[in-house]
């Protein structure tokens, strides 16, 4: 780790820390829900997040595809690595959420439904990349896959949301007390910077592993 | 003219290097003989010359333009992967190529020439290996390219097919085409051939002309010691 | 234009291997039936429940014997280097996308019409919207279905456990097709009272418009090496 990692370290674990303390002991609990509804400072973070790195996966993928440079295909398989991992824990905090909240494990809420989606179309981008052994063709379909996966995003979304309102009505937001805020954006900004730190280190780890890989043959 | 020029050429296949630091130049109408033993690289060197492959790196000049902008129409490729559909008849092959590409020979002509115009109807899956081998010659002879790349031409050919190839190689050189043939039957191709490049663990280790080769050693190619 | 005569030409060429194959197609026919099958024998003989969610089954059944027909699709491009000559020929890769994403939609649309009736029959549905609509949303569902599926069988076809690839990669991509699709069907056989087909009709058109396009575009970078 060099100096910029660990400065995103420390930056995340005083950020989160203090967001997280704040969200649990200082800030008010919600009028109706109570303290359940304190997941919000961990769930909307990962929210954030977890669309942030989707949303590089998408860039970084566009960028292999127009340069076929390596690097980019590096950090494409972290971005999509990290986001799956961000959209996993999501869709878990949706389930500890909706339990005590509407009584069932899953309510086919459309956004955590189109994270649910997108996770699978992830799972299935990193299976494409196991089953090719070729550099370059893995590089070039992973990225295609990746592309595709993506812009599916709002159609799912559109999708899932229309098929739930015809049989419930769509859940109100509500006001949020400023108090409460406070730490859930503070714990986005943490959050931010521990993703970007594993975004870094999962890239130089893929960089390394594919070296090896890439390294061009000794010439006479 | 040059019609190709290819610089560090070097390409990955899965774990391996299977083209190393390849440097080669075509002079136009030159016949020009690949060699090397089994395992070498010469068919991944052939399709990457081909444009089939794309170099993983280095760089490579077809007629003047490089790979981006290369004329796919005027250079031809002869491989073990026939490229036929089973499903459909030598002619119907043919006919798909001839809608999607150049034509510089009439179908039916190239037909005959292989010797493939009594069975032309039938089914490519009834075919025999020696019979795949002759539609893939007369699609590459309707396309009838500047450049012809040719990854062991006899394979799974008989003595008539032999022959076939033979007259072919005489009639490409007669016409002034560039010819790289990759085989293992050097002597027969000795007498057309200009010159000769060996290649061994991807890498090219002997080039110049034949008769220096043929000369250098008595076994079956240049030793290049 | 030059380039739709090629995509007619190639949609000619896999109508024509898909013919001479029929009998596979006969095969996923029945295998389609005996989803339809499973499904009643799956959620029990009530016909309220059957007739309910008869477009669901319908769609799971032409989704799921879908990924055999794209996946023969390509094996006869895959099996014999086919689809390397091809991209070889001067030809742009829209044609050879455009050409077979078109002729599978011919034969897949063909497939759920032909589950149409034994829909109709296992689950005692009535069209209440008229046949015209029926139809038109098949076209429209199974080409939401073929763009996708295309490009995922191209690229499946040149993978390791291609057969596990291409569902896991096309399914979750469906999503949005398939709920619009089941939703549009659904109305079309029950009846619209609240006009709602025209927002289902609209979402599977723009999934249409977005695949059709976007993959037509990117297929370049799946077919070449």
């Amino acid at each position: 780790m060099n100096r910029v990692d660990l400065a995103l370290a420390a930056a995340s674990v005083v950020l989160l820390g203090y967001g997280t303390w704040n969200g649990l002991v200082v800030a008010p609990p919600d009028r109706f829900m109570g303290d359940v509804s304190r997941i919000m400072y961990v769930h909307v973070p990962t929210a954030w997040n977890a669309m942030l790195c989707f949303t590089y996966a998408f860039v970084f993928a566009v960028a292999s595809l127009l340069t076929r440079r390596p690097a980019w295909d590096h950090r494409m398989e972290a971005a999509v690595e990290v986001g799956l991992l961000l959209g996993i824990l999501l869709t878990v905090q949706g389930s500890i959420w909706a339990r005590p909240t509407w009584g069932v494990w899953w309510d086919w809420d459309p956004r955590l439904t189109s994270v649910a989606v997108m996770n699978v179309m992830f799972i299935g981008v990193i299976a494409l990349r196991s089953f090719v052994d070729d550099a370059s063709s893995r590089a070039r379909w992973s990225s295609v896959a990746t592309v595709l996966a993506f812009v599916n995003v709002p159609l799912v979304y559109m999708s899932v949301r229309w098929w739930r309102t015809l049989h419930q009505p769509p859940r109100e937001a509500g006001g949020v007390d400023p108090a409460m805020l406070l730490p859930m954006w503070i714990n986005v900004v943490g959050l931010l910077f521990l993703t970007v730190l594993l975004v870094r280190l999962r890239t130089r780890v893929a960089r390394a592993s594919r070296a090896a890989e890439l390294a061009p043959p000794e010439l006479p | 003219m040059q019609v190709l020029q290819a610089r560090a050429l070097t390409r990955r296949l899965g774990p391996t290097w299977a083209v190393r630091g390849v440097d080669l130049d075509l002079v136009e109408g030159r016949m020009v003989m690949l060699n090397g033993p089994n395992g070498a690289g010469k068919t991944t060197l052939v399709r990457v010359l081909a444009t089939a492959l794309r170099p993983t790196a280095g760089s490579l000049h077809l007629f003047g333009r490089p790979l981006e902008a290369v004329d796919r129409a005027r250079v031809g490729l002869l491989t073990h992967a026939d490229g036929h559909y089973d499903a459909l008849s030598a002619r119907e092959n043919l006919r798909v190529a001839a809608a999607l590409g150049p034509v510089r020979r009439p179908l039916e002509e190239v037909l005959e020439l292989v010797g493939l115009a009594p069975r032309a109807d039938d089914m490519v899956g009834t075919y025999s290996a020696g019979m795949r081998k002759r539609l893939a010659f007369a699609r590459l002879l309707m396309k009838d390219p500047d450049l012809v790349l040719l990854d062991e031409p006899y394979a799974q050919l008989d003595p008539s097919g032999h022959a076939l190839v033979d007259g072919l190689l005489a009639a490409w050189r007669a016409a002034g085409r560039t010819v790289l043939v990759s085989t293992h039957m050097v002597s027969r191709v000795a007498s057309l051939v200009d010159d000769a490049v060996r290649l061994e663990g991807g890498r090219i280790i002997w080039n110049g002309p034949a008769s220096e080769a043929l000369a250098a050693a008595p076994g079956p190619g240049p030793a290049g010691e | 234009m030059e380039l739709l005569r090629q995509c007619v030409e190639v949609t000619r060429k896999d109508l024509l291997l898909q013919w001479r194959t029929r009998s596979r197609f006969a095969s996923v026919l029945a295998f389609g039936v005996t989803t339809l099958l499973l499904f009643s024998f799956a959620v029990g003989p009530d016909t309220t429940v059957l007739r309910t969610h008869a477009s669901g089954y319908l769609w799971l059944a032409v989704l799921l014997a879908s990924t055999l027909a794209l996946s023969e699709s390509f094996r006869l491009e895959v099996e014999h280097g086919a689809m390397d000559t091809l991209r070889l020929l001067p030809a742009d890769p829209r044609v050879l996308y455009y050409g077979k994403a078109l002729a599978n939609l011919l034969s897949l649309a063909a497939l759920a019409v032909l589950l149409l009736p034994f829909m109709v029959a296992l689950y005692d549905v009535q069209v209440v919207m008229g046949m015209g609509r029926l139809l038109g949303l098949v076209l429209l569902g199974t080409a939401g279905l073929t763009a996708p599926g295309t490009m995922y069988a191209a690229l499946a076809a040149r993978a390791r456990s291609s057969d596990v690839l291409l569902p896991l990669l096309l399914f979750p991509l469906l999503v949005p097709a398939l709920v619009a699709a089941v939703k549009a069907t659904g109305l079309v056989l029950e009846g619209d009272p609240m006009d709602q087909l025209g927002g289902w009709t609209g979402l599977l058109a723009a999934f249409n418009v977005v695949y059709w396009t976007l993959c037509g575009l990117l297929y370049r970078a799946v077919i070449e090496d």
